[in-house]
């Protein structure tokens, strides 16, 4: 048996990240389960993902996180951990010397993949999805982990926020929403926006909103000024992880006055966020559907509704 | 063999490239990924705030067409005096390190998240001029400190260093980019014409008055220059002053291309010899004649880019690369 892993190993050695190795890691990760019994819980884990680093430290599993990734910074704990790089750099020989027990990679990370594979070191594969799938991501990682009923608590708790949102907004009309991730500041120039895939037009159909741009199926758009023009969204939403050094904004709000034509603009319904939260895939998520919802449909939440 | 007049040949050429400039300039604005009415368009009792129609057509697709005529017959004359400069076919208007500094500029603007506006220009276009001037200045200081005058060669080797130190600093800089910024400076290189106001192209306006008249002055010395510097000198042409002229006024227009448009690429090669199969090799008509067909090229290129897929669009760069370099391709075979 150890010399067939061996002989594995030295096959996936060979010919790199192929079929070799993709055998290997269930290898890895059957071994236990054929075993009949649950794997420890990994005590060494690194996450290079924000969303995953988030949910280790919402379902109580920080202090079993060694390391985490160059853009991690929530919740504030993750500050005192050391930087192994991120999904383009990751600082394979870092993580390695840490002899991390569990490491949290991103799909499209192939190489890292099969480094880690080659290494022996356990692996869990996140990719971005839709909402429904943040919540499944959590209770799984949990499980992985040994926090599986304080992940279950988590997932409940954010469905039922989620769930209470869809329930205020239901029937009242839903406003075409353009929500905007990226653009020039200043400028209307180089505009990226949610299309009718991922977890952002989830919360947005979620806080009963309609996407602009529903009927592309793709996760972003780049939407020019005509696009923006033709669909006459009534609710403009810019969601900013970070205020720029002297961002003013007023200033940036009103920059879409030279669109006068859109709904959105004239009732001045152009929101912008600078806000961490909404472009984060994690823990956070009810909360951010609860602030789209206020803000698309703000007679919903208002007191005695 | 006595070339036939050059009014007669300009006559008979650049008609037809003027028509093919108006028309795209024309034509550009009545196409793109939506459908509009343009009676509704240029219906003056809706007003502009209430209409959709004119507004696609006047904030979304006029400056895009203007934007697309500016940038390809700068791009286009300035490939044509940096190949006469260089007394080299493959020299482009990034040559020389100006794309590689406008880019440095745009990616210290995007990367640092600079946010001002310099005289009612944007962060990012801003520092894209500011960098391609530095490129320019520090390629032409090494170009006049090794000779008297301005080496050629030594023009070329600056350049072509200076291009890859800039693409260092590029990817140094990089480094402390986040994902949407590093995406948002991919898109920058790329190029894109929708420029969305008409701000950016009145900016640059004084750059373009100011290098198209030193083109019109250009057209004699670069037919000199064509001859050998040598050459050029016992035909009474200052070979240094026009060195200067050519390179100043080749490096500005770029420079205030890219900062409209960001690096559009295969422009600058593409026209300039379509041009030249089609009319010769007289830069009295090669320039006029680059100037109108870049501009018609470059509209119809982005007109592509933006009804293709619809409702994405594609970067206009990869429209001029795929259509400029079959074309390009089949023109030079058709013609041996």
């Amino acid at each position: 048996m150890k010399l067939l892993t061996y002989l594995v190993a030295a096959v996936a050695l060979v010919t790199g990240p192929s079929v070799a190795s993709r055998s290997l890691i269930s290898g890895v990760d059957g071994a236990a389960a054929m075993a009949g019994q649950p794997p420890a819980p990994p005590n060494r884990i690194i996450s290079l993902i924000p969303p995953m680093t988030e949910t280790l430290f919402a379902v109580g599993a920080g202090p079993q996180v060694i390391a985490v990734g160059s853009f991690d910074n929530y919740p504030p704990e993750v500050e005192k951990l050391q930087r192994v790089g991120a999904l383009l750099d990751p600082d394979v020989e870092r993580i390695l010397s840490l002899r991390p027990d569990l490491v949290v990679v991103y799909e499209s990370q192939t190489d890292l993949r099969a480094q880690l594979q080659r290494a022996h070191i356990p692996m869990y594969v996140y990719r971005h999805a839709g909402l429904a799938d943040i919540t499944t991501t959590i209770r799984d990682v949990g499980t992985r982990v040994g926090r599986a009923a304080a992940a279950t608590q988590l997932a409940q708790n954010i469905e039922q926020r989620i769930a209470a949102v869809r329930k205020r907004v239901a029937g009242l009309p839903r406003p075409s929403t353009l929500v905007v991730f990226e653009r020039e500041p200043l400028t209307l120039r180089g505009i990226y926006a949610s299309g009718g895939i991922g977890f952002i037009n989830d919360m947005v159909t979620a806080a009963g909103g309609a996407n602009a741009f529903a009927d592309v199926k793709r996760e972003a758009v780049q939407a020019t000024t005509e696009l923006v023009l033709a669909r006459r969204p009534a609710v403009i939403i810019e969601l900013r992880a970070t205020v720029a050094p002297g961002e003013d904004t007023r200033r940036e709000v009103a920059t879409w006055n030279a669109l006068s034509t859109l709904p959105a603009v004239q009732q001045g319904r152009v929101y912008l966020f600078s806000d961490q939260r909404m472009s984060i895939a994690g823990p956070r998520v009810g909360e951010v559907v609860e602030i789209l919802g206020r803000t698309i449909h703000p007679e919903a939440f208002a007191p005695g509704h | 063999m006595t070339p036939a007049p050059l009014g007669g040949r300009l006559l008979k050429t650049l008609p037809w490239f003027a028509v093919l400039a108006i028309a795209a300039i024309v034509g550009g604005p009545l196409i793109g990924s939506t459908h509009i009415s343009l009676r509704r368009a240029f219906d003056p009792a809706i007003p502009f705030a209430d209409n959709v129609d004119a507004q696609i057509f006047f904030v979304a697709r006029l400056p895009r067409t203007l934007a697309g005529a500016l940038v390809g017959s700068m791009l286009a004359c300035a490939g044509v005096v940096f190949q006469g400069l260089l007394r080299n076919p493959l020299a482009t208007p990034f040559t020389l390190g100006v794309s590689a500094g406008a880019a440095l500029g745009a990616m210290l603007a995007i990367t640092f998240g600079w946010s001002f506006a310099w005289i009612g220009i944007p962060a990012a276009p801003a520092a894209s001029f500011i960098g391609s001037l530095a490129a320019v200045a520090v390629v032409y200081a090494l170009a006049r400190a090794r000779h008297g005058g301005m080496s050629t060669n030594v023009l070329l080797l600056a350049g072509v260093t200076m291009n890859a130190f800039f693409s260092a600093l590029i990817l140094f800089v990089q480094y402390f980019a986040d994902f949407a910024q590093t995406y948002r400076i991919l898109r920058w290189l790329m190029g894109d014409l929708d420029v969305s106001s008409y701000q950016p192209l009145v900016t640059a306006l004084p750059l373009v008055v100011i290098s198209f008249a030193v083109f019109a002055w250009l057209a004699r010395p670069l037919n000199l220059l064509s001859l050998g510097t040598d050459n050029a000198a016992t035909h009474g042409l200052d070979v240094t002053r026009a060195q200067r002229a050519a390179f100043i006024s080749a490096s500005l227009a770029t420079g205030a291309a890219v900062s409209v448009g960001g690096p559009v690429g295969f422009i600058g090669i593409i026209v300039p010899h379509l041009v030249r199969l089609m009319v010769g090799s007289d830069h009295r008509v090669v320039l006029p004649a680059s100037a109108l067909f870049g501009a018609a090229f470059l509209i119809g290129c982005d007109v592509v880019a933006r009804t293709a897929i619809s409702p994405v669009e594609l970067p206009v760069g990869v429209i001029t690369a795929l259509i400029g370099g079959p074309f390009f391709l089949w023109l030079l075979v058709r013609k041996s």
